[in-house]
């Protein structure tokens, strides 16, 4: 009746090793990552705030310290300004747009339909196509001669004859013109969130439990009352998530300016991104392009702030 | 005030008939219970005479008016669902004065109202909470001054008490009644559970596959049970059936005694029963076993109250009997009813 | 009278949804059309855009394939991916397997710390990294990117683990435990089998995301040969002044559809992870 000697019911064996205890085991885990973001993320930040704080360029690339005139300089550059005004512009018009088109969208796709599939893809296709490629589609829509935008203005009359609502040329200078382009840049912006607003945008629809529009329909609300009294407060934090998320991604994004006008014509469409790319990596000026691109860095952190309370404060139903 | 007729309404998804031409009509101010397992239709009714489902076919008319294809606010119904539905964002207050504001009443017309309906339920102090910080009793309160405050002519109610815990349903359930009685108003109220439907209800519908299968006082559904289907959904445990011939013979656990306990000036039909297993439940005692010959046994349950202290074994047979006048017949082939007496 | 209503309001939804579907994908659209117009078709601006109105040619596509570097890029971008999510599985399962059972105190903390490395974006990190990728010498080799693009794999795709962690109840890693396995058997031979849907959604994911990313790329590569496709196509596919509209169309295409119909599968996942929650 008694069983054989357990080779693991040895007192050393007892404690076990390392694949057991949880407090080592955890940390192990979590290191590698730990590890590399402190290395690649952490430290890189560290470096860019060093240069720019120096005078580094790439043929002298010493991280001598200067002071804060990096960011005087650029606050003096007229360019940078206008990067700068630029940024916020593109940003907070394409988002706002692209919140309420999400929206309106979000909704459409809630009903049932045939060929629900096909539309999805298609209306997702320039979130998941690569930017830089889908930015080039749009390329050519904008070309200076070719463009099938321009040629539909001209086929519907709009354009290209005397007495055209547009305008008596043959093509609308799409990215050649200062307002023409960067409402080219902003509708690019649109195009390219849109599909990920909507999909957050009808996650937050459908997490509606459908209990409470019922009641809502019962207790005698109209469906204009339902929409503002119910289904507008409950989706708040989702629609701010959208929102948020769409802002840093269009905030950040270098692709689109530099694919589409490599900031012109004459820096109209510089944005933030790209001026930094220019001037630090192109133009070599190290401290510049550093102190230029730091300039983003507290915009972000407060938008990441609202994200979290965002996401804290959606309603336990 | 308060009549809701319905008029071989029918619901169907598909190929499937959720609810298949039921007629119903309601007394004024009564207590109506819907009553059947998951998938019967009782809910897909109640939801139809709400207006938030619409029927396939048939019509529904409250207090005379024809209100078959009218939406939920043309109705003066209330309903209480049994997640209870309540506004997550809106403090108890303003889940309470809802249904007012969306009628445009006056803001000093409705505190008045919500002050009076929060005072029926006696959540007066709640009124500046929100939702999930109620206790689930707390919430089903809301919900129900919820529904009153617009005093409606018909009360629905689906499963309301289905999310609470044992011992505060029955509480809950004897202040519902109450309440009911009080103000009056016809109510419609959903269950699967038949012993709340039997303490609740008025009158029982005890329904099946969309269809309705006997409607009447719970002491008419217990003791003259319309078919098979009822005679086994209420009581618990169920009515024992025997076959005989073409016949079904029923008798409820509770009139299966000792011979010599049963009392019959009309006869008495006696049992050779196998004892097979007890439960000893306090107040009364389970016995399970089998009558008749060892091929044909079938399987019988006897309810003994407490005083009958008749001591009695697992594997012994015992001489059992039931009162004539407590046998049912159901037609073994369509399950109904038979009048008539018992071989 | 009701039924014309419907019709209505049917027809107002397919058009709303037909807009939409349009303004999507009409970019994609003139790309498909380009492929395979004839170049003296595409230039004259006097044509229908819409239509062929020569017959097709596959002329782009040989000069795609067989005179640039096109097929390379598909290889090194291919290359690249492949790495990066091997990486990234090695990085990020273990990390949120980690944070999502020991949530307590620091793990809480780590978990959002994670989540807060989205704050400095690529375009605050280029700078210095390119000068890390100078120092190691690494400049112009596709170990950069290997090396570099798990910076925004990682913290996603940890995060989206951990939420996946979660969902997978502690009593079953438990009963493994008793049954002989270690902590860290019972989550190679129990938890992970269970979790090959975030398994597979963290190496789509990090697939497409390496397969997008511009910035990294035109900073650290320029020499033609090793670009991947989202630079090369952009940049290379141009003579003088001149872009080769045939077959940079055709390029963006071949590489823009295969990725976008995945990614499209799994959108959902990655929106969950997104809202971290936030929507139940």
């Amino acid at each position: 009746m008694t069983a054989p000697p357990h080779p693991e019911s040895s007192p050393a064996a007892c404690r076990g090793g390392v694949l057991d205890r949880e407090g080592a085991l955890a940390k192990l885990l979590i290191a590698p990552a730990v590890i590399y973001i402190a290395a690649m993320i952490g430290a890189p930040f560290v470096l860019a705030i060093l240069y720019s704080l120096s005078d580094a360029t790439t043929g002298d690339p010493g991280l001598r310290l200067v002071g804060l005139q990096n960011f005087q300089a650029a606050l003096s550059d007229p360019v940078f300004r206008l990067a700068l005004r630029n940024t916020f512009v593109f940003t907070l018009v394409s988002q706002s747009i692209v919140i309420v088109l999400s929206r309106i969208l979000a909704n459409a796709l809630l009903k049932p339909f045939r060929g629900k599939g096909l539309v999805r893809f298609l209306v997702l296709l320039p979130w998941t196509a690569p930017i830089s490629l889908g930015t080039i589609g749009w390329l050519w829509m904008y070309d200076s001669i070719f463009s099938p935008i321009d040629w539909v203005l001209r086929y519907l009359g709009l354009l290209g004859t005397a007495t055209a609502l547009l305008g008596p040329q043959t093509n609308l200078y799409w990215l050649g013109v200062p307002g023409l382009a960067m409402a080219s840049v902003i509708l690019v912006n649109v195009w390219r969130i849109l599909p990920l607003a909507t999909v957050i945008q009808l996650a937050g629809l459908s997490s509606i439990p459908r209990d409470l529009l019922e009641a809502a329909e019962v207790d005698g609300a109209s469906p204009w009352r339902r929409t503002l009294m119910i289904t507008i407060p409950l989706t708040l934090p989702i629609v701010s998530i959208a929102f948020l998320f769409g802002v840093v991604f269009t905030f950040t994004d270098l692709v689109v300016v530099y694919v589409l006008t490599r900031g012109g014509p004459v820096h109209m469409t510089q944005v933030l991104s790209s001026w930094t790319f220019f001037k630090g990596i192109e133009a070599g000026d190290l401290a510049q392009g550093a102190a230029i691109s730091l300039f983003m860095f507290p915009v972000l952190a407060v938008v990441a702030v609202f994200i979290l309370r965002m996401a804290r404060r959606t309603e336990v139903v | 005030m308060g009549r809701v007729e319905i008029r071989g309404m029918s619901k169907l998804f598909g190929n499937v008939r959720a609810v298949d031409h039921v007629d119903l009509a309601t007394n004024e101010g009564e207590f109506l219970v819907l009553l059947g397992p998951s998938g019967c239709g009782k809910t897909t009714l109640l939801r139809m005479i709400a207006g938030i489902e619409e029927p396939s076919g048939g019509d529904l008319l409250i207090d005379g008016r024809v209100v078959t294809h009218l939406p939920p606010r043309m109705r003066d119904i209330a309903m209480v669902f049994q997640s209870y539905a309540l506004y997550p964002h809106m403090t108890v207050y303003k889940n309470i004065a809802f249904p007012l504001r969306a009628r445009g009443v006056k803001k000093e017309a409705v505190r008045k109202k919500v002050e009076w309906a929060a005072e029926m339920f006696k959540i007066g102090r709640l009124l500046d909470r929100k939702p999930r910080e109620l206790s689930g009793g707390e919430r089903q309160r809301v919900a129900l001054a919820r529904a009153m405050v617009r005093e409606p002519s018909v009360f629905l109610l689906d499963e309301p008490l289905s999310n609470l815990d044992a011992l505060l349903r029955t509480s809950a359930r004897e202040e519902l009644r109450q309440f009911q009685r009080r103000v009056g108003v016809t109510t419609i109220y959903v269950t699967h559970d038949q012993i709340e439907a039997m303490g609740l209800g008025d009158r029982i519908v005890v329904m099946s596959q969309g269809k309705i299968r006997q409607i009447g006082t719970p002491m008419e559904i217990y003791q003259w049970p319309a078919d098979t289907f009822v005679a086994t959904f209420v009581g618990s445990p169920p009515m024992n059936l025997l076959e005989q011939e073409d016949v079904l013979l029923g008798f409820r656990p509770e009139t299966f005694l000792p011979t010599d306990a049963v009392e019959g000036s009309e006869g008495v039909v006696t049992y050779p029963f196998e004892v097979t297993y007890l439960e000893y439940l306090g107040a009364e005692r389970l016995v399970y076993g089998n009558v008749g010959e060892k091929s044909h046994a079938r399987h019988v349950v006897s309810r003994l109250p407490g005083s009958l202290t008749l001591p009695l074994e697992a594997g012994k047979t015992y001489p059992f009997a039931v009162a004539r006048r407590d046998l049912r017949q159901f037609d073994r082939k369509s399950g109904l009813a038979r009048s008539g007496d018992a071989a | 009278m009701a039924n014309l209503g419907k019709i209505a309001r049917r027809g107002g939804l397919y058009t709303l949804l037909g807009g939409f579907a349009f303004f999507g994908a009409f970019p994609f659209y003139w790309m498909v059309i380009a492929t395979f117009k004839r170049d003296h078709d595409l230039f004259s601006p006097l044509n229908n855009p819409f239509l062929f109105n020569e017959p097709p040619t596959l002329d782009h596509l040989r000069l795609l394939f067989f005179e640039t570097h096109f097929v390379g890029y598909l290889v090194n971008t291919l290359l690249v991916g492949l790495a990066v999510v091997v990486i990234t599985l090695l990085v990020a399962v273990p990390a949120a397997y980690s944070l999502a059972r020991w949530a307590r105190g620091w793990g809480e903390m780590l978990g959002i710390g994670i989540f807060l490395t989205y704050l400095v974006p690529p375009t605050i990190l280029f700078i210095p990294l390119s000068r890390f990728a100078g120092f190691f010498g690494l400049q112009e080799s596709l170990w950069s990117l290997i090396l570099v693009y798990p910076t925004f794999t990682i913290p996603f795709c940890t995060w989206l683990l951990m939420g996946f962690f979660k969902t997978i109840p502690k009593d079953i890693e438990e009963q493994a435990m008793i049954d002989g396995l270690s902590r860290f058997g019972a989550m190679s031979k129990v938890v992970l089998p269970l979790s090959i849907s975030g398994i597979l959604t963290v190496v789509v994911f990090s697939f497409t995301l390496s397969m997008h990313e511009f910035i990294y790329a035109l900073t650290f590569i320029s020499v033609s040969a090793k670009k991947t496709v989202s630079i090369g196509v952009p940049t290379e596919l141009v003579r003088g002044d001149v872009f080769q509209w045939g077959p940079l169309m055709a390029g963006a295409l071949i590489a823009s559809i295969p990725v976008a119909v995945v990614y499209t599968f799994f959108l959902d996942r990655f929106v969950a992870g997104f809202t971290m929650g936030a929507v139940k």
